[in-house]
């Protein structure tokens, strides 16, 4: 099984990759908001790759209020 | 090949297939400009079901097949108005969106919906109409009416029940929650799953196949399958009405025209 710390590289490199932000500039605790540029829409986006990549269902209203990436890693390392 | 174009919406015919696209910026809200144009649609669906023997509904706009109602639009004519006013006004809109919508489901042409990105409220009640579904994988499909106050009001609620389980259909009625094309797939909502971006060509293939048998059979096998939920549809439309009375959903629909927050597709 995944580590949280596994489990958070690799939502930061997804993030990176599908929002064409460097990965450099990503850290866990970033609002991924801000940091990606994203609004709600991409928002679910970003909870559908989620999902396929990890191969778990993650309901919406488990990441509302969330916005760091650390947070978003334990929401799914929870399903794993 | 046929072809017609509206502000909304536009539609061609060919070899047989019925494409109507949807195309109304930002996510093909259902307002009364689209209601207008899927009306129009649906006057000339007898002609254009003569020439065909399957239909395919996509969206051509990259937030997805349909977000649903155009909340801006019902809280800007609603607001301001007696509630009895408003409430009328809302019975009306849903009784000619009902008409549409079960002039699409009992048409006697095997319909298929091409899903992508959001698929939510009154869309996702259009896909419903539809006999397939194709979801992309990076669909989401759900009701967020629960988060007004509200009810699905455009036959959402019979004709899901219609389609899959009845645990399904409370999670997304009692949650609000969305679910992805993975999802749909696993409880027969969606009967194909399509690679990002491929919704529209495994419909196409599927149309495809449809017109090689007899439509008269189709036809037949499908007015035996899929009974219209009449009493369930109406029944749908005077919930809505009731519930649409009370003061806590213009503030649902405020909060939700007013809110300049990143996130009003969450719940």
């Amino acid at each position: 099984m995944k580590t949280i710390e596994q489990t958070t590289e690799e939502i930061l490199n997804l993030a990176a990759t599908h929002f064409k932000v460097p990965r450099a500039g990503l850290q866990t605790n970033d609002d991924f908001y801000k940091k990606l540029g994203i609004d709600s829409l991409q928002a679910l986006e970003l909870l559908t790759r989620l999902e396929n990549h990890f191969g778990v269902e993650l309901p919406d209203y488990e990441v509302q209020g969330v916005s760091d990436f650390q947070t978003l890693a334990t929401r799914i390392q929870a399903r794993l | 090949m046929t072809d017609h174009k509206e502000k909304s919406l536009s539609w061609t015919v060919a070899d047989g297939v019925i494409e109507l696209k949807l195309h109304r910026p930002p996510a093909n809200e259902i307002g009364l400009a689209m209601l207008d144009d899927l009306e129009l649609f649906v006057a000339a669906l007898p002609e254009l079901e003569s020439k065909a023997s399957a239909l395919i509904l996509y969206s051509d706009q990259k937030a997805g097949f349909s977000a649903g109602a155009d909340l801006r639009e019902l809280y800007t004519l609603a607001q301001g108005m007696e509630i009895i006013s408003a409430v009328r006004g809302v019975r009306e809109f849903l009784e000619r969106i009902h008409a549409v919508l079960n002039r699409l489901d009992t048409s006697p042409l095997t319909t298929i919906a091409a899903v992508h990105g959001v698929c939510f409220g009154g869309g996702f009640e259009l896909a419903l109409t539809c006999d397939l579904i194709i979801a992309d994988k990076m669909a989401r499909f759900c009701f967020p009416e629960l988060r007004l106050g509200l009810i699905p009001g455009f036959g959402g609620i019979p004709r899901l029940k219609r389609d899959i389980g009845n645990g399904v259909v409370r999670d997304l009625l009692l949650t609000g929650r969305s679910i992805n094309a993975t999802k749909a797939l696993a409880v027969g909502l969606a009967s194909q799953m399509a690679a990002e971006g491929e919704s529209l060509r495994v419909a196409r293939f599927t149309a495809a196949q449809v017109t090689k048998f007899d439509r008269g059979t189709a036809t037949a096998a499908k007015r035996f399958i899929k009974p219209l939920p009449a009493s369930e549809l109406r029944n749908e439309i005077d919930i809505f009405c009731e519930l649409f009375a009370r003061p806590a959903v213009m503030q649902g629909l405020r909060n939700f025209v007013e809110n300049t927050g990143a996130h009003p597709y969450l719940p």
